[in-house]
């Protein structure tokens, strides 16, 4: 149902001239969001602002399974992206994560806990201050950020808690990939009983101890979260550390 | 849903109202019946064949095959269907074939819409294996919400009614019929196969599709295709006859048993391949199917839900 209009939205800014195909992007939201003023208020703040199709964020129409939603945020065809915002208007918590891809692309994997039926989007500042804002439906039947958690239901996670798995891709259509798992409950704190437990921040460092990138992470991050992240070039290992909200810190090295 | 609710406000108010009676002639001339006939396969044996479709507002969840065995002392039930309607519908027509009573209702499985129409046999001893008595009892509710979403009116008044007697595996007689139970898994954590020795019909339950793909959210792969090896050992026995799948035709031979361990062989080594690669979950979603299942009924959405299902611990066993 969402897609004629997009395709009417997109055939119209192609018969229309530049100028007016330009004033369309920059004020209507391509998503048709109700919540999207609030959305700009919130993340953008006044800041120069642009909808771009540059910034691909990639998930399926409908989720299967509202607890783990995969989100593929793709902002590598614009130039310098500083930092990455990712969103989710209907979400009960609306911020997913943030990160700042230094010596990476501005590329990441991951999945998100989506309560109902929303857009979920990426806004990526480039270094010359300007938000250029993407994203996508994701239909949903909900439950995602009020249900509990799998772990809540079994003591495993607590004594796994923050151990990570990963692998880098050196060779094949992947190369220069880096795909990691970390044991977490991610609770969101909206189910009654259980607090607010989640990761918090992520940095990725080189074998030289350059960062490669910084991550935020928020409630509606998935539990036992997945990440992948393009790498580019392997060049030795990358080591992967972070805490979460109540300061417990973990350290891992992903092998080469 | 968006574009409807434009519609619904921009739209003069006519048009409105012609839409509304458009809308409920449609459920009327409905009027939520499964049409439910049932097919004998000789000796006692009847079956009611489903649709290979996902749930929806038009097929009201008969997606399912159920049936019953005229027993000397009574009719076993096997399944109740996707809802209270179907389940007073399918007992309707039992009353039109035989005026023996209900002897007992088996669910093969926790799934709902082998289930949901417990209701309407609440006069009937109802039994399943132990693990099926669990899994609707944790998970019935979620199960019927699901499908109230999906299929609407035609759910109207249908609760869980869980079993209330635990079967184990092994040769029964059950009203007068010898019985053989299998108390298999994969498909679910507790999948029940019955055996009529009597007609050499097989009850496989959902760890049988026939012409459509099968469904996995509680699926254990290898324990699944263990099962289906037991399954097709039967199907090579002198007395058998017929194959009822959980979903789809009736078979004469093994063929839909290879058809679901086909399916399921290259589901587990397609998202293998994929994890060890180190796709992420939205480029295994894109993949396309191969030319062998493209043509099989849902097969694009169920292969969508079993990457949802199965994907996370293919993936983790990559990333050890």
């Amino acid at each position: 149902m969402r897609f004629p209009l997009t395709i009417a939205a997109i055939a119209l800014a192609v018969l229309m001239s530049s100028a007016a195909a330009a004033a369309l992007q920059e004020s209507g939201d391509p998503l048709g969001s109700a919540r999207w003023a609030d959305m700009e208020k919130t993340f953008i703040a006044g800041a120069p602002m642009r909808f771009d199709p540059r910034v691909k964020v990639i998930a399926p129409l409908t989720a299967e399974n509202p607890m783990q939603v995969p989100v593929t945020v793709d902002a590598t065809a614009l130039e310098n992206v500083v930092e990455v915002i990712v969103f989710a208007d209907f979400n009960p918590i609306v911020q997913i994560l943030r990160f700042y891809p230094e010596a990476t692309g501005a590329y990441l994997g991951f999945r998100v806990k989506l309560q109902q039926s929303t857009p979920v989007r990426a806004a990526a500042r480039t270094a010359d201050g300007v938000w250029h804002v993407g994203g996508t439906w994701v239909n949903t039947v909900g439950g995602g950020c009020t249900a509990p958690s799998a772990a809540a239901g079994s003591p495993i996670w607590q004594q796994r808690l923050n151990e990570v798995s990963g692998r880098q891709w050196s060779e094949g259509a992947q190369s220069g990939r880096v795909r990691l798992r970390i044991v977490h409950p991610m609770d969101t704190g909206l189910v009654a009983g259980t607090p607010a437990f989640h990761l918090e921040e992520i940095n990725f460092t080189n074998a030289s101890g350059q960062r490669l990138m910084r991550l935020q992470t928020f409630e509606p991050v998935a539990e036992n979260p997945v990440f992948t992240l393009n790498r580019g070039e392997i060049a030795g290992e990358v080591e992967a550390s972070g805490r979460d909200n109540n300061g417990n810190a973990f350290r891992a090295r992903i092998a080469p | 849903m968006k574009t409807t609710i434009f519609v619904v406000f921009a739209a003069p108010l006519r048009l409105c109202i012609s839409l509304l009676l458009l809308t409920t002639f449609a459920a009327l001339a409905a009027d939520y019946d499964y049409h439910l006939n049932p097919r004998s396969l000789g000796q006692d044996v009847h079956v009611f064949i489903g649709l290979t479709e996902d749930f929806s507002t038009s097929n009201g969840g008969n997606i399912v095959n159920t049936g019953f065995i005229v027993a000397p002392r009574g009719v076993i039930v096997i399944d109740s269907g996707p809802s209270k309607r179907y389940g007073e519908q399918m007992r309707a027509a039992i009353a039109k074939i035989t005026t023996q009573p209900l002897a007992l209702l088996i669910n093969t499985h926790h799934h709902p819409d082998h289930f949901l129409g417990n209701q309407s046999f609440a006069d009937t001893p109802i039994a399943a294996l132990a693990g099926t008595r669990q899994g609707i009892a944790a998970e019935g509710n979620a199960f019927a919400e699901n499908l109230y979403r999906l299929t609407g009116d035609w759910m109207k008044g249908t609760e869980v009614l869980a079993p209330s007697q635990t079967l184990a595996a092994g040769t029964v007689e059950i009203a007068g019929r010898r019985l053989r139970l299998l108390g298999l898994d994969g498909h679910t954590g507790a999948d029940l196969a019955l055996y009529d020795e009597t007609s050499g019909v097989l009850f496989a339950g959902d760890l049988v599709f026939n012409g459509r793909a099968p469904t996995t959210p509680h699926a254990e792969v290898d324990h699944w295709l263990a099962a289906l090896d037991q399954l097709e050992a039967i199907t090579r026995e002198p007395g058998f006859k017929l194959l009822v799948p959980g979903h789809g035709e009736v078979a004469r031979d093994a063929t839909p048993i290879k058809q679901t361990r086909a399916w399921l062989n290259w589901l587990r080594q397609t998202l293998r391949d994929a994890a060890a690669a180190g796709l992420d979950m939205n480029e295994v979603l894109a993949r396309p199917l191969p030319a062998e299942f493209a043509n099989l009924p849902v097969a694009a959405s169920e292969y969508r839900r079993s990457v949802g299902h199965l994907f996370p611990a293919a993936e983790q066993e990559a990333l050890k």
